[in-house]
């Protein structure tokens, strides 16, 4: 009944690892999380990967399928080519402590940062009153599983470890949400905390965690963009608006939105900086091939798309002229996520020594 | 010494090992009434096992129907668990559960709501009112994280005020126990190792609350996690104290069976109390064949009544889809064992047909996309295939009701949810293991910090002790001849779950003892390769000499039960005996084997007994019993006419 797969499974630690391959048996109907566990059972017994409830609920077996982090027990085999090679990695936003495992501690830092509930003061237990209506948005915050994959896929973290003292990630921005929308919290200043501690600043609202999310949390249309519009509202402009009427998008100059050359103002990383990964799913038949045949851990993957400059090598940041009131993204705007997974590559940051 | 020496060493006041439900809830107590309190978890902080519960949390707050009230609460848990339950537990757990849910409220969760804002509550097997508490299908994930969110404001507390966040109490997240250290009958600490790194790690502590959560692991298809090898039942056994009732396990009669991906994984009960039905591959709706003598007054007979109480609950009998959970999966091992199964060897459960589509996603939001994309299963368009599958264990540490303390000669050892016995008899009612968790977790909390409190000294270590646990805990590293873990423990899930299952017989349970005792030789022996940093090979190991421990237990006291009651059916004896509700079977460990002794069950409180009809009474207790409440009675009515 079943058949034998091929798999590459990063086996490493702190120190560094990489790709081995396993020849592995897949029976019908089974997750990979399934063949994780057959591994350990025959050819890797000592093969380190989280997991605790096998169904969904519980978030632990989070892992970087094919480059898209997903969770293992949620990643069923039929969704791949019975030829086709699965490589299994770990998140990559984390410090890798030994093959899948990596440690997210940087997650529950921020989760102790996040101030807690205020019970409304008076209010004895069991006299809260709520309408459903209004816990309803609080709750879709609270389905959350902390798989963390939305704070690995995230791009203000996910290759900016610089970032991560000022920034908490999606997960803490719902949880602010969370608590925003709380009929009964006491506290009012979550959106303001959010802004001013947790780094909402830095999101530019690619909804790359919205995509990976294995509860369909609406990170951010519901929670994020809700969060954003009282500092929007603080920064809107009369003359912006009149600029933008002036200026539609598609009249601004061209020089302004196209880019000729790459820059590497964001993407310091220079030589081996041609990483860039993100989550996100492609029906092109050129990308289902290469895939099929394995992935080419050595291809080159193009460099990152920084934002377009002027001959001056400045961003276009005159508001008046350009077509929103924020800062473009760091990314180019011409860029949309998810990007292409012929785009995505995975490599451990010792790979080029060997 | 030298590797003694340079164990990482803490000192806390109480050590509660387990971060689910029970344990978070007795740390906050412990903490609350000041003691410097440390939460060890097997996984990541938040992961336990509590986040698989579904349907919610029993609790008589009477919202959605104001006859409820501690009194039914308390009825209906000695009625699940065949009146085999320590009396006293289920009391305190009826009066209390209340007072638990809206404390949560005020940790910030939001349960469902009724019209009028109150908690809404849901009907579910076993429970004459709705009396669920939750939050959709979701309701032990919201419990976890408001628990979770809890200790992280008691750190935040503890940050503004000392100045640092584990100032007085800490999460050790994956790290496991693996001894309970004593100073002579008293605890003094707990031993153990980080996953991650494996090094080890050695707590200095007057108390333990053990919240460990289960025992499924041992079988073959569970709805358990991993974590659920015994740990805690096999440190109380180790350390001196007794289990009771371990020979009930409760099996989830809606587990599925098919495809692999989600074998094992529960179906909430909730599907069937919106309407789910099940069918055998005749497509009949068999259970109304099977409906018992005991509850035969408050189940329908018809499908059509069965299907008007849906919509009209207080003139209609309720579906014999909603009797308890021992009964229903019986009733579905008689259909497969009369080939009457679906081709996976479970039957079939039915929503798509009787529900719209748009309803069922709007009632089982999880449940839906739960099956779509583990499985690609719609519930919405095809029954499920669905079979037992080993859940709860309702047998554990045997405690003081009140305290939560552990009998036997230990000193200083608490036990709450999960891991202790009695408070559920020989079966649970669906709803009551979350409620059970807030009530006994808070109890055992607050009872360890007062017994830290009233110690004059502190125990002491021994040297020697720590020495043994690090030898035993290296040994299957430094062995190379022995077995996988691996094989090891599907063998013993093998055994488990082919002779120690749902359906038992005395020849197999023998059987079962003879190879579980082979097993032990070879678990003795068992060798994992690689190093200590994050092995879960290593881990298995260590894990299987408890699950064999336990395992022991279960199979010892089943073989020892000769009647059928709650979650332990034999054969051979397919009827309760009231002459064995008296009887709660206690196993202790004399060196390495497993002891068994009989030991009467506590007789209950006039007034709790009064609760109950007399013709009700008539099908659980003995004749002399019953002649001490027609006594009861005549005294309690002689009163009345004098008064």
């Amino acid at each position: 009944m079943g058949t034998k797969r091929h798999f590459r499974v990063w086996r490493g630690d702190d120190s560094g690892g990489d790709l081995q391959d396993y020849q592995v048996e897949v029976n019908e109907g089974e997750v990979v999380l399934d063949i994780i566990h057959r591994l350990q059972a025959t050819d890797a017994p000592d093969l380190a990967c989280r997991w605790n409830c096998k169904a969904g609920k519980c978030g632990s077996c989070s892992m970087e399928i094919n480059g898209m982090p997903k969770l293992g027990c949620m990643t069923r085999m039929s969704t791949f080519e019975e030829n086709e090679t699965v490589t299994v990695t770990p998140l990559r936003t984390f410090p890798v402590i030994r093959d899948l495992v990596t440690d997210v501690s940087f997650n529950y830092e921020k989760a102790r940062e996040t101030p807690a509930f205020a019970p409304p003061a008076g209010v004895a237990p069991g006299d809260y009153r709520m309408q459903q209506v209004d816990v309803e948005r609080s709750q879709e915050f609270r389905k959350c599983i902390e798989c963390f994959l939305c704070q690995n896929t995230c791009h203000v973290i996910r290759d900016h470890d610089e970032n991560k003292h000022a920034f908490a990630g999606p997960r803490y921005f719902i949880r602010a949400a969370e608590l925003d929308m709380h009929p009964l919290d006491a506290r009012t200043d979550r959106r303001e905390y959010a802004q001013a501690e947790q780094g909402l600043g830095f999101c530019n609202i690619t909804k790359c965690c919205t995509e990976v999310c294995p509860e369909h949390i609406k990170i951010t249309d519901n929670g994020i963009i809700p969060m954003k519009e009282r500092v929007v509202d603080r920064r809107y402009d009369p003359l912006v608006w009149l600029g933008n009427k002036i200026f539609r998008r598609g009249q601004v100059p061209q020089t302004f939105v196209t880019s000729a050359k790459h820059g590497d103002a964001v993407h310091s990383h220079g030589a081996q900086g041609g990483v860039h990964s993100h989550a996100g799913d492609s029906h092109d038949p050129a990308a289902e091939a290469q895939a099929q045949a394995g992935v080419n851990w050595h291809r080159e993957v193009p460099k990152p798309t920084a934002p377009a400059v002027d001959d001056n090598g400045k961003l276009p940041l005159t508001e008046l002229t350009f077509d929103r009131a924020a800062a473009p993204s760091p990314f180019g705007d011409d860029v949309t996520f998810p990007l292409p997974p012929e785009h995505l590559n995975f490599a451990h940051p010792e790979q080029d020594k060997h | 010494m030298t590797t003694t020496n340079r164990i990482e060493r803490h000192h806390y006041d109480v050590v509660v090992i387990g971060a689910g439900g029970a344990g978070l809830r007795a740390a906050i107590e412990a903490r609350l009434a000041g003691k410097k309190t440390a939460i060890i978890s097997k996984s990541l902080f938040g992961k336990a096992h509590t986040v698989m519960a579904e349907g919610g949390a029993a609790a008589a707050m009477g919202n959605v129907n104001s006859r409820d009230n501690w009194q039914v609460h308390f009825r209906d848990t000695m009625r699940g668990g065949k009146f085999l339950n320590n009396f006293r537990m289920a009391e305190l757990h009826a009066k209390e559960s209340p007072q638990r849910i809206w404390e949560l409220e005020t940790y910030g969760a939001l349960f469902d709501r009724t019209k009028d804002g109150k908690i809404s509550q849901r009907n579910f097997g076993g429970h004459e009112y709705p009396r669920l508490a939750h939050v959709g299908d979701r309701t032990g994930l919201e419990l976890i994280r408001t628990l979770q969110q809890k200790i992280v404001s008691l750190q935040q507390e503890d940050k503004a005020e000392l100045g640092s966040y584990d100032a007085r109490i800490k999460v050790f997240a994956e790290t496991t126990i693996t001894e309970l250290l004593l100073d002579g009958e008293k605890v003094a600490g707990a031993f153990g190792y980080y996953r991650e790194s494996g090094e080890f790690i050695l707590f200095e502590a007057p108390a333990v609350v053990l919240a460990t959560g289960g025992v499924g692991r041992s079988y073959k298809v569970t709805s358990n996690s991993w974590e659920y090898t015994g740990d805690g039942h096999a440190l109380a056994l180790r350390s001196g104290a007794t289990l009771i009732n371990m020979e009930f396990l409760q099996f989830h009669p809606t587990g599925m069976v098919w495809p692999p991906s989600v074998k094992g994984i529960l179906v909430t009960e909730s599907v069937r109390g919106d309407g789910g039905v099940l069918k055998n591959s005749d497509g009949k709706r068999f259970m109304f064949d099977y409906v018992p003598d005991v509850f035969r007054k408050q189940y329908a007979e018809t499908e059509e009544e069965a299907d008007r109480w849906y919509t009209d609950p207080d003139n209609n009998r309720r579906p014999p889809e909603l009797l308890p959970r021992d009964e229903v999966a019986r009733a579905i091992n008689s259909e497969v064992k009369a080939g009457r199964g679906t081709p996976a060897g479970g039957v079939y459960l039915d929503i798509a047909s009787r529900r719209s589509a748009e309803e069922i996603r709007r009632r089982l939001p999880s449940m839906y996309h739960q099956f779509k994309e583990l499985a690609d299963v719609d519930i919405t368009k095809e029954p499920m295939e669905v079979g037992p599958t080993c859940h709860y264990v309702m047998g554990g540490v045997e405690v003081d009701p009140d305290s939560g303390a552990a009998y036997g000669s230990v000193r200083g050892l608490f036990a709450a949810g999960e891991v202790s016995g009695g408070m559920h008899g020989s079966n649970r009612l669906g709803g009551n293991s979350l409620s059970d968790l807030l009530v006994f977790g808070k109890r055992a909390g607050g009872h360890a910090a007062s017994y830290a409190d009233q110690l004059t000294a502190r125990p002491k270590v021994a040297i020697g002790a720590v020495e043994a646990a690090v030898e035993t805990a290296l040994a299957p590293l430094q062995r190379d001849t022995g077995e996988s873990p691996y094989q090891l423990q599907q063998d013993l899930q093998a055994v488990m779950g082919d002779l120690v299952g749902i359906i038992r017989r005395e020849g197999e349970l023998a059987d079962a003892l003879g190879r579980l005792a082979e097993l032990r030789e070879r678990v003795a022996k068992v060798s994992a390769v690689g190093g200590r940093r994050y092995n879960p090979g290593w881990h298995l190991a260590l894990d299987l000499r408890n699950m064999l421990v336990v395992s022991e237990c279960t199979a010892k006291a089943a073989l020892e039960r000769q009647e059928s009651r709650g979650g332990h059916t034999r054969e051979d004896f397919p009827t309760m005996d009231p002459k064995w509700r008296r009887v709660n079977l206690v196993c202790s460990l004399d060196g390495d084997a497993v002891r068994l002794t009989h030991k009467p069950l506590p007789k209950m409180r006039a007034e709790l007994i009064g609760l109950f009809d007399r013709a009700e009474l008539a099908k659980y207790l003995t004749d002399e019993e019953l002649a001490d409440f027609d006594a009861l009675v005549a005294d309690a009515d002689a009163e009345e006419a004098g008064n």
